[in-house]
């Protein structure tokens, strides 16, 4: 394998590792800016979304079915939670409803650990057929279909953001919640959809990568941490710094443990996690001097 | 004061779902009828919940099946056969509160456990203090070494070093002198790696290249890649799933071309069906059960091996596994020394520190006053996955 095929190699790992990354990093921002809660539970979203799923799915029910059936639910779930532990608190700190959220996300592990236990369980590929070979690096379809959903995803949300008239709703509480309350939106209603809508990507991310990482229990701990990691990276108050850090990252921790050592993989993100927070803490997108 | 109530209320909400996963400790089955005396009691301090439930549970499951059996037959001897089994939720100081419950205030002959390492040694201070035979079902040889130390504790599981015996063994005897090494970090990947870097030096196989990954990593392209490029002529990972699964999953898409060796960590159903193809080629070392229909005639442990299976399958409804395997030769090695020695301790330790020639399901037991596993090479075999199926390799 020659060093521009190995190059190539990793990238495409490096490219799924971000898309991954970018979700999680987008739904957090996402929450964190309509309602002010950072939550930390985002990766249980994923973890259980891809549980429910594969168990659908081993009942009988066919894959798009079973997506279709566990984004839901896990859409729902995050309503559910908004509703009953996010709201009442809704007044508290900011520190008080992260701790909420620490405690939702053991929560929520513990109850997937009750149900699925410590066996990963899988989802089968979306598409058949072996690794295509591009330009002396094997790519896993599996790999398409992540870079697509993460592109469909994203840009659906820009949509959205910027050209719908709810969208532009949440931007408004974002920016002035009195002022949004006094313009006749329902700052309420908008903390609402947003858990649903974190659920419903989490889930969606979680279902598109278990045929190739499979789905446990405590998955969503880890890819919790890497999501904020990129969203600090990229900036918390930016969509679009949140995919792009998610991708700074993924592509960095494999360039790092593929070229240099295995070893000093994660050390590097939190390396550049520093470096971003030091050199730049409003995050590389962030229009310099706002401030929320 | 409604925003302190609602904290409340999370809180309280938080640490019941905790006390709902940690609760439920175990089960204890009193018997106080038999034809003959007192019964004896034996204890068990076994990793039934948390993370190493996946080897606790069939533990359990063959324990119990074990003691029904016994006191169906009218016990041991005339006195009936009282088993204590106790959960340590996987964690080491459970296991040492455990144990010492089962010696002070059930006073058992002797205890079973623990199913993983960590815990295994952590009760080893107390049932040496309290001179209490324990035989452990965990796999670190350190378990029993050095047997000075160790006077009162046995184990059942194939130490490391028998694994990667066998497994070096394959390797010379294939030719392949230059491997790469990838392990998990956590004590079974760098256990693992430790002996198998011991044992390659003894044997003259180079490790080219060494990587490690992480339980949590969704991708281990990056290490596969440099495998692929320093030449190797096989690759030996010694992980256990999913991560395990996840590299056997990379190592078919990235095409690597060269023989892919696991440990026995990965030696269950589940693994070849989560791989979905993948681990088509696999080659691994690992207890004779797996294939048991495969093993010849001659083999002295056929019948007990085929005892095992129809038992527990008629059961529980479902194959049994090496883990179970290891709670069948603790418990038969323990009963049989009671059988002959009675109700006395120091008696039943001798017993079992000579025991030679039991033929068990875990291999062939030939204990001694230094080696307290007694298990060797032969208690292997190595496999390969075939179109979804464990092969016998000859």
């Amino acid at each position: 394998m020659d060093l521009s095929s190995q190059l190539l190699q990793l990238l495409f790992s490096g490219l799924t590792l971000g898309s991954i990354y970018s979700l999680i990093a987008l739904a957090l921002v996402a929450t964190y800016n309509i309602t002010g809660v950072l939550n930390l539970a985002q990766g249980e979203f994923v973890a259980l979304g891809a549980l429910l799923a594969a168990s659908i799915y081993a009942a009988g029910l066919p894959l798009a079915a079973a997506f279709l059936v566990s984004v839901a639910l896990i859409a729902a779930l995050g309503a559910l939670i908004e509703r009953s532990v996010i709201y009442p608190a809704r007044e508290s700190s900011a520190l008080t409803l992260i701790i909420i959220t620490v405690g939702l996300s053991i929560s929520l592990r513990g109850l997937a650990l009750l149900v699925w236990g410590t066996e990963p369980v899988s989802l089968p590929a979306f598409s058949s057929g072996g690794p295509l070979l591009l330009g002396g690096a094997f790519v896993n379809p599996q790999t398409l279909w992540i870079l697509g959903m993460a592109a469909a995803t994203t840009s659906g949300l820009y949509i959205f953001f910027e050209l719908t008239y709810t969208g532009k709703a949440v931007r408004a509480c974002v920016i002035n919640r009195t002022a949004a309350l006094l313009i006749g939106i329902n700052p309420g209603t908008i903390s609402l959809l947003a858990f649903a809508g974190s659920g419903a990507i989490g889930a969606a991310a979680g279902i598109f990568i278990t045929p190739v990482t499979l789905a446990t229990y405590d998955m969503g701990f880890m890819l919790g941490v890497k999501g904020f990691v990129a969203a600090a990276i990229g900036g918390m108050h930016n969509i679009r710094g949140a995919v792009l850090g998610g991708f700074i990252l993924g592509i960095l921790e494999v360039y790092s443990a593929g070229l240099i050592s295995s070893g000093l993989k994660d050390a590097v993100a939190l390396i550049v996690l520093l470096a971003a927070l030091m050199l730049r803490p409003e995050g590389l997108l962030a229009i310099s001097g706002r401030k929320v | 004061m409604k925003k302190k109530r609602v904290l409340t209320g999370i809180i309280a909400a938080i640490i019941s779902a905790g006390l709902l996963l940690s609760g439920c400790a175990g089960s204890k089955e009193t018997l106080k009828t038999g034809d003959g005396g007192e019964p004896y009691k034996i204890g068990a301090v076994i990793d039934v919940s948390g993370s190493s439930s996946s080897l606790g549970v069939p533990e359990k499951n063959t324990l119990q099946m074990l003691a029904d059996k016994v006191n169906a037959a009218g016990g041991i001897n005339g006195h009936l056969l009282e088993l204590i089994i106790l959960d340590n939720k996987s964690d080491e100081t459970e296991a040492v509160l455990a144990v010492k419950k089962l010696i002070n205030q059930e006073k058992v002959l002797a205890v079973l456990g623990c199913s993983s390492s960590g815990p295994s040694m952590s009760m080893i201070d107390t049932v040496q203090k309290e001179k209490v035979p324990m035989i452990s079902l965990a796999a670190s040889s350190t378990i029993v070494e050095p047997v000075q130390e160790r006077q009162w504790v046995f184990k059942t599981a194939q130490s490391d070093i028998v694994t990667i015996n066998k497994l070096m063994s394959y390797l010379k005897e294939k030719g392949l002198t230059s491997v790469a090494l990838l392990y998990m970090n956590n004590a079974y990947g760098d256990g693992g790696r430790a002996a198998f870097t011991a044992a390659a030096q003894a044997n003259g196989v180079k490790i080219v290249v060494e990587e490690k990954f992480e339980a949590t990593d969704k991708d281990m392209t990056p290490q596969l890649t440099r495998v692929k490029t320093s030449g190797a002529q096989a690759a030996v990972v010694w992980a256990i799933p999913p991560s395990a699964s996840i590299i056997t999953k990379n190592f078919k898409d990235l095409n690597m071309g060269i023989p892919l060796l696991h440990s026995h960590g990965v030696g269950n159903q589940n693994f070849i069906d989560l791989a979905q193809g993948a681990a088509d080629g696999v080659i691994l070392p690992i207890g004779k059960l797996i294939v048991a229909d495969q093993i010849p005639d001659s083999d002295p442990q056929q019948e007990v091996l085929n005892r095992y299976i129809e038992e527990y399958s008629q059961k529980y409804n479902s194959p049994p596994n090496s883990f179970g395997g290891y709670a069948w030769d603790g418990f038969y090695l323990l009963v049989n020394a009671i059988e002959k020695v009675g109700a006395d301790r120091a008696a039943i330790r001798d017993t079992l520190e000579n025991t030679r020639g039991y033929s068990g399901v875990s291999g062939m037991f030939n204990l001694s006053a230094s080696d307290h596993n007694g298990l060797h090479e032969d208690s292997m075999v190595m496999v390969q996955v075939e179109n979804g199926k464990w092969k016998l390799l000859k």
